[in-house]
């Protein structure tokens, strides 16, 4: 019995590794410098924003929204935790409080006039992509806002690891939402809205709440997804994180998420990111230009999707034919 | 009128798996004909003219048309040999305008671009010939009433040139004044020399406009009468068949005193002021034609539908109530197995124990939040055991198992989750026989236990089967209630109809 669960386990995710290990191994043959142990640990420590995004943007995909205003939300919560800590002297503690529940709370409202009102969640974040931004304009001024020191050692390092603590978290995170996903009611609704929701409510269940919480998730994301990328960057930038929402969910569906709710898996979208960001980093090493990266990117992000198509049509005729 | 057959079929049988829908039907439609259709639900009308119109094809049987063999794939071929049909569904997309709809198929233009002028005069002549001057040719069909949109289709269908028109229960949206225009627009085509198969539920207007009628039952050719020689009373004679199906000899009644449920009044949508009640160990079965209200009723004892006026009294709550959602009927104690359970009965892309458990994951199958994963595979491997459930293992996806064991599946989430009247619309639709038999013994059990069971079904023999009391619905109202020792095929066949028959007791 466990050992059956072990094989399931690593054809669940066999796919996405081999694909992760190939592109190691290309980049390895192509670039001497590659396959050392700097380039992993600084792909490590880029990953943690776009990893809580794709978190919360998983569980979204699921229960068949999609949030497009995660971006947003990142530089509104960053913006937050800059003014906070460089012009009022605020601990970063209690910044990240009051940024996590900007976002948390900006989530939420897209989950409450999406579901609320039956408005695809397409419209509804697009409108808050803009808002936010527009935010965190105001919240700025329109100019950066440098913290320093503060705020940096969250993002790099730690002396005796060589990993960040945001990429600790990050890691965490992705944990606790797999664990959530598989393991608590929580979950088993969200997947069981994003399959059917008709057939939820009749069987006496009221799904509402839980998709609107969904989305509440997706914005406390964004608010630890801005922390990371301050603390990186040293500063809350109002113009940053502009379009990441995307990459978000190509790594959601690299990992083999459906766009039509009811299957997904963060651990997937996990390994979803770290392909995206082992394939920018190593694409950059080889000295590919910035152009050509985005059409090897592009390919790199329908072919997946493509492979993951005939993998589940091969499966069911497989099935059917039996 | 000529006497020439002008469409024959011969031995037409239809097969879905094991199941004959349409058995060796011959029948011959002449041309400048009204030739009505009538069976009862499921008899095979619907499948015969989807038949004749392309729209399936048959299994085995032949058709002749003018003499020449007729074999039509797909309905535009049908369409091309001038046959045309007019189903219960709109076939009208509602966003474009009546005009665009009228001509959809040939719309005038010049090198692909449209010529708006001649179209709304072309349709505008063909809405003045049926009598619709009333309507815009340039109105979206959305924003038409229901009648309106059927004449609009029916419309449709007859300004292309056809040989043979098939209507579908065409008057089921039209007001009196409607139907009575549509009607004067038949016999001006059955003068043209077209034959027109006409089925409808109306007895009155099939013996006021029909020169002869065919009764099938349970997909089989019963007879074919000049209409001037049947009342209405012959037809449903005809269409019940004379087997009185009495023998409750194995039937074991567990029907207590207590009541359990008592629905007053109750209004929602179709569904008019409908009073019933059920008692614990009862099973109780509603039945009617298609389209008399009898699953509208169960969505709003459920609060799947929120009812607009009326009550419903469960048994250890006296105060009424209305249920504004499903999940507040389960709360009290209701369940329900839906109809369609493809499209809300079951999570189809889940596994058997996702399923059998979804609605019992807070009360049973969760700590703290936390599901209990051994337990519910336990239950769900047990459910599976006990209902005979045909499957590899608990976690196949239920999109993979046949009708008979996903409705099992859909079944047993209630079960699982327990409650104190169970609801069940069309359980045995489309499942073998070795299924319907398990769901059969599972009624019998639940009532044994003193549950009290409603059992939606189209099948009178199902019900005669399992049920202690039978309710007929017409034109969403109950109409009547019969005990086992009163039923009978036609009595229930009368009371179904009651409400077409006499005019005024309807619409």
């Amino acid at each position: 019995m466990n050992r059956s669960k072990w094989f399931q386990t690593l054809v669940q995710y066999g796919g996405l590794l081999i694909v992760l290990a190939l592109l190691v191994l290309v980049f390895s043959v192509s670039s001497k410098n590659f396959f050392q142990t700097s380039t992993f640990v600084t792909i490590a420590n880029q990953i943690p924003d776009l990893t809580f995004l794709a978190v919360g943007m998983t569980l979204v995909l699921i229960v068949r929204g999609i949030d497009l205003s995660v971006g947003s939300l990142l530089a509104l919560s960053s913006a937050v935790l800059g003014v906070l800590m460089a012009k009022h002297g605020w601990s970063i503690e209690s910044a990240l409080v009051v940024a996590m529940l900007v976002a948390g709370l900006c989530g939420t409202i897209n989950g409450l006039i999406s579901v609320g009102f039956g408005i695809p969640s397409f419209i509804v974040t697009l409108g808050m992509l803009e808002i936010a931004r527009g935010a965190t304009k105001v919240v700025t001024d329109s100019q950066s806002v440098y913290i320093g020191s503060k705020v940096e050692w969250f993002g790099q390092p730690l002396g005796s690891v060589p990993f960040s603590p945001a990429f600790v978290v990050a890691v965490l995170a992705v944990i606790i939402g797999q664990f959530v996903l598989t393991r608590t009611v929580f979950g088993r609704y969200c997947v069981a809205i994003g399959t059917n929701d008709e057939a939820v409510r009749m069987s006496g269940i009221r799904s509402a709440p839980y998709a609107i919480a969904v989305f509440g998730i997706s914005g406390l994301m964004c608010g630890l997804a801005g922390l990371a990328q301050t603390s990186r960057l040293s500063t809350a930038d109002p113009n940053g994180a502009i379009g990441i929402e995307l990459a978000a969910i190509a790594a959601c569906v690299i990992g083999g998420t459906s766009l039509m709710g009811g299957r997904g898996s963060v651990i997937s979208s996990f390994i979803g990111v770290l392909i995206i960001q082992v394939l920018q980093t190593g694409l950059a090493q080889i000295g590919v230009s910035d152009a050509n990266k985005q059409i090897i990117t592009g390919t790199v992000i329908v072919v997946a999707v493509l492979l993951d198509a005939i993998r589940i049509r091969w499966g069911k005729r497989s099935r059917s034919g039996r | 009128m000529t006497e020439t057959t002008l469409l024959q079929t011969t031995e037409l049988t239809k097969r879905y798996g094991s199941v004959t829908v349409l058995r060796d039907l011959s029948l011959e439609v002449r041309s400048g004909e009204i030739h009505a259709l009538l069976g009862a639900n499921g008899a095979g009308k619907s499948t015969l003219c989807k038949i004749i119109s392309g729209l399936i094809t048959a299994s085995s049987g032949t058709m002749q048309l003018a003499g020449k063999i007729y074999a039509p794939e797909t309905k535009q071929q049908a369409e091309a040999c001038g046959v045309e049909i007019v189903q219960q569904e709109l076939n009208l997309i509602g966003t474009l305008s009546v005009a665009e709809n009228l001509l959809l198929t040939r719309l005038p233009h010049r090198g692909g671009f449209l010529r708006s002028r001649r179209l709304h005069e072309e349709a505008r002549g063909i809405l003045d010939r049926f009598g619709l001057s009333d309507v815009a040719t340039f109105a979206p069909v959305e924003s038409l009433g229901v009648g309106h949109q059927q004449m609009v289709e029916i419309a449709t269908a007859l300004a292309r040139q056809c040989r043979v028109l098939i209507l579908d229960e065409p008057t089921a949206a039209l007001s009196g004044t409607e139907a009575t225009q549509l009607f004067a627009h038949l016999s001006e085509l059955r003068t043209q020399g077209v034959a027109i198969i006409y089925i409808s539920h109306r007895l009155d207007e099939v013996a006021r406009i029909a020169d002869r009628v065919t009764v099938l039952r349970d997909g089989k050719y019963v007879a074919t009468r000049e209409t001037s020689s049947l009342s209405t009373n012959d037809m449903v004679a005809l269409m019940s068949g004379d087997a009185s199906s009495n023998d409750g000899a194995k039937h074991r009644l567990y029907r207590t005193d207590e009541m359990a449920m008592q629905v007053r009044s109750l209004t929602c949508g179709k569904v008019r002021d409908v009073t019933l009640q059920v008692r614990r160990g009862e099973r109780l079965g509603i039945t009617g034609l298609v389209g008399s209200g009898r699953t509208e009723l169960l969505r709003a004892i459920f609060g799947a539908d929120v009812a607009t006026s009326g009550e419903v009294v469960l048994a250890d709550q006296p105060l009424g109530c209305r249920f504004s959602s499903p999940s507040q009927a389960v709360a009290a104690g209701l369940a329900m197995v839906t109809e369609d359970r493809k499209q809300n009965g079951l999570l189809l892309s889940q596994s058997i124990a996702t399923n059998t458990t979804l609605s019992s994951l807070r009360k049973r199958f969760s700590r703290w939040g936390l599901l209990r994963r051994s337990k519910e595979r336990r239950v769900s491997s047990k459910m599976v055991d006990e209902l005979e459930i045909r499957c590899e293992s608990i976690d196949q996806n239920v999109a993979t198992l046949s009708g008979g064991n996903q409705q099992k599946v859909a079944v047993a989430k209630w079960l699982v989750r327990d409650a104190d009247v169970f609801m069940f619309d069309e359980p045995t639709r489309g499942i073998d026989v070795a299924a319907r038999r398990r769901i059969y013994r599972l009624l019998e059990s639940l009532a044994a236990d003193g549950k009290a069971c409603v059992i939606v079904s189209s099948d009178l023999e199902e019900l005669f089967e399992t049920c202690d009391s039978i309710a007929v619905m017409c034109d969403g109202r109950l109409v009547e209630t019969f005990d086992r020792d009163s039923w009978s095929q036609e009595k229930i066949m009368q009371a179904s109809f009651a409400g077409y028959v006499n005019p005024g007791a309807g619409t």
